[in-house]
């Protein structure tokens, strides 16, 4: 689905990513995982185009990126903070990025999931952190692209919200899709990823499942199996 | 970029700052015209506070917007839209909706007090289309300013000495040149110097179809030469009109280049 071929960023003096190789399989559940600041939304907004690479390249569904990002209508993005234009309603952005990105969308279920149909009309500016999230949800699961990219999802969400995310994703990788995810709560990475990936100071240092993870590291449980990676690093 | 354009200037024009620019404009024409009922007279004294004001607030709301909508930007760069039209879209947005503020805010009180039925209707006109550039331009610059910095605290500075700059340093530096200068000819430097600066541009070109170049004196006659004829005009026009061209081509170019 997504094939990135020795990708080398840096911003200012600061390398991010230090030639990067990775594929990433048609279906399934891929989780990036890595520290603070150790390029794991560097490598997600290259792959988005956001962030321009400087050097290396990356295939999306076989096709080299282009400038003109056209061929971010086949990808739905979650991105790491919900901030929107304070002066729309909930009801205008969905709109909004409904016309913005043509084809059919489905917004309705997922209104309905995670109640939001109180919050319909009311600016973006008073939503607290937590619906935003929701809202941000809400935008990107309403289409139906074969790849769903995930930045940091469960941030904000209470309990039951987190619950329905889950069950959304399960639902998604059902139909066959790609979903790429990062985040930082191992319990949830641990509960929903096939395979993972792990970035340190800009390389792959671990890639394969969280069995191979638990035999590497020789920890049974996945958070100390992930410290274990960090500190034997740092050793 | 039309449906960027049309969402950034609805999200604008519903905002609270675009009304209070409205309603600031249509105050003081209101009390302007209600002061001295004379529309040529009041067209001098708007144009006084537009060449001031009208970058002021270009350049500040400029920077404002992108800095203010900079995730936003981010939710529109992850569609399948190009770099360039959200962009340009955005700037068009604030541009065009300053413009309305504009355009509304003066039109109204002269309409109501007769403009149509006046001789200063051409006077009021060009008032009307060099405040028009001058959004154009000074708006393309603070985006120019805000996409080269990522602190908004540095991009803000930088705007306020743009503006600074162009409306009261320049002109010191200008006249100071002139009076260190005076013993050469300096009718073509002035010309040429004129150009370099939108605002003194606009003023001048103002000042000559108002018909008070004479308070220019000499200078005012070797204006009047050039900018007064319709050529003059032609040519001044067109110099604003690459003010606004340059900094929006370079926004296109930035925008392809810059991570997000």
């Amino acid at each position: 689905m997504v094939e990135i071929k020795n990708i080398h960023k840096k911003f200012g003096k600061n390398k991010v990513l230090k030639g990067i190789d990775l594929e990433i399989p048609d279906e399934g559940i891929f989780a990036v995982l890595g520290p603070n600041g150790s390029g794991k939304t560097t490598l997600i907004k290259s792959i988005l185009g956001m962030v321009v690479p400087d050097q290396g390249e990356i295939y999306v569904q076989g096709k080299k990126t282009h400038a003109n990002g056209l061929y971010r209508k086949n990808i739905d993005y979650l991105p790491q903070i919900a901030n929107f234009p304070g002066n729309l309603g909930v009801k205008e952005l969905l709109g909004m990025i409904q016309d913005l990105r043509g084809g059919n969308a489905q917004a309705d279920h997922l209104i309905k999931l995670f109640h939001l149909e109180p919050f319909l009309d009311k600016k973006l500016s008073n939503l607290s952190g937590g619906t935003k999230q929701k809202v941000n949800i809400v935008l990107t699961f309403m289409f139906d692209s074969p790849l769903i990219i995930l930045d940091e999802p469960t941030t904000g969400l209470d309990p039951i919200a987190l619950l329905h995310l889950k069950e959304l994703i399960q639902r998604e990788k059902e139909k066959g899709k790609t979903i790429l995810v990062t985040s930082h709560i191992m319990s949830f990475v641990e509960e929903i990823s096939d395979e993972i990936v792990f970035i340190l100071e800009g390389k792959i240092y671990f890639k394969g499942n969280i069995h191979q993870l638990r035999e590497k590291t020789q920890q049974t449980d996945f958070e100390h199996a992930i410290a274990h990676l960090l500190k034997k690093n740092h050793a | 970029m039309l449906k960027i354009l049309k969402y950034s200037f609805f999200d604008l024009i519903r905002s609270r700052w675009s009304y209070v620019y409205l309603l600031f404009y249509l105050l003081l024409s209101f009390v302007l015209l209600f002061l001295n009922q004379d529309l040529s007279k009041a067209v001098i004294t708007l144009m006084n506070v537009i060449i001031i004001l009208v970058p002021l607030i270009g350049t500040i709301f400029g920077v404002m917007y992108y800095y203010n909508s900079k995730e936003f930007t981010e939710l529109l760069l992850a569609q399948p839209v190009k770099r360039s039209s959200i962009f340009l879209g955005q700037y068009l947005g604030v541009a065009l909706s300053l413009v309305m503020s504009l355009v509304l805010g003066l039109g109204i009180p002269f309409v109501f007090y007769g403009l149509f039925q006046s001789s200063a209707i051409w006077n009021f006109s060009l008032l009307l289309i060099t405040g028009a550039m001058l959004t154009f331009i000074f708006t393309a610059l603070a985006f120019n300013i805000a996409l080269y910095n990522e602190n908004k605290i540095k991009g803000f500075s930088y705007a306020i000495l743009l503006w600074l700059f162009l409306a009261v340093i320049y002109d010191g530096l200008f006249l100071m040149s002139l009076i260190v200068f005076e013993t050469y000819p300096l009718d073509k430097f002035t010309l040429i110097a004129t150009t370099f600066n939108p605002i003194d541009l606009s003023r001048i070109l103002i000042l000559l179809k108002l018909d008070i170049a004479a308070l220019l004196g000499y200078t005012g006659a070797v204006f009047q030469k050039f900018f007064g004829t319709n050529l003059g005009l032609f040519a001044a026009l067109s110099t604003l009109m690459v003010w606004v061209v340059l900094p929006v081509l370079n926004i296109a170019r930035k925008a392809k280049k810059k991570d997000f």
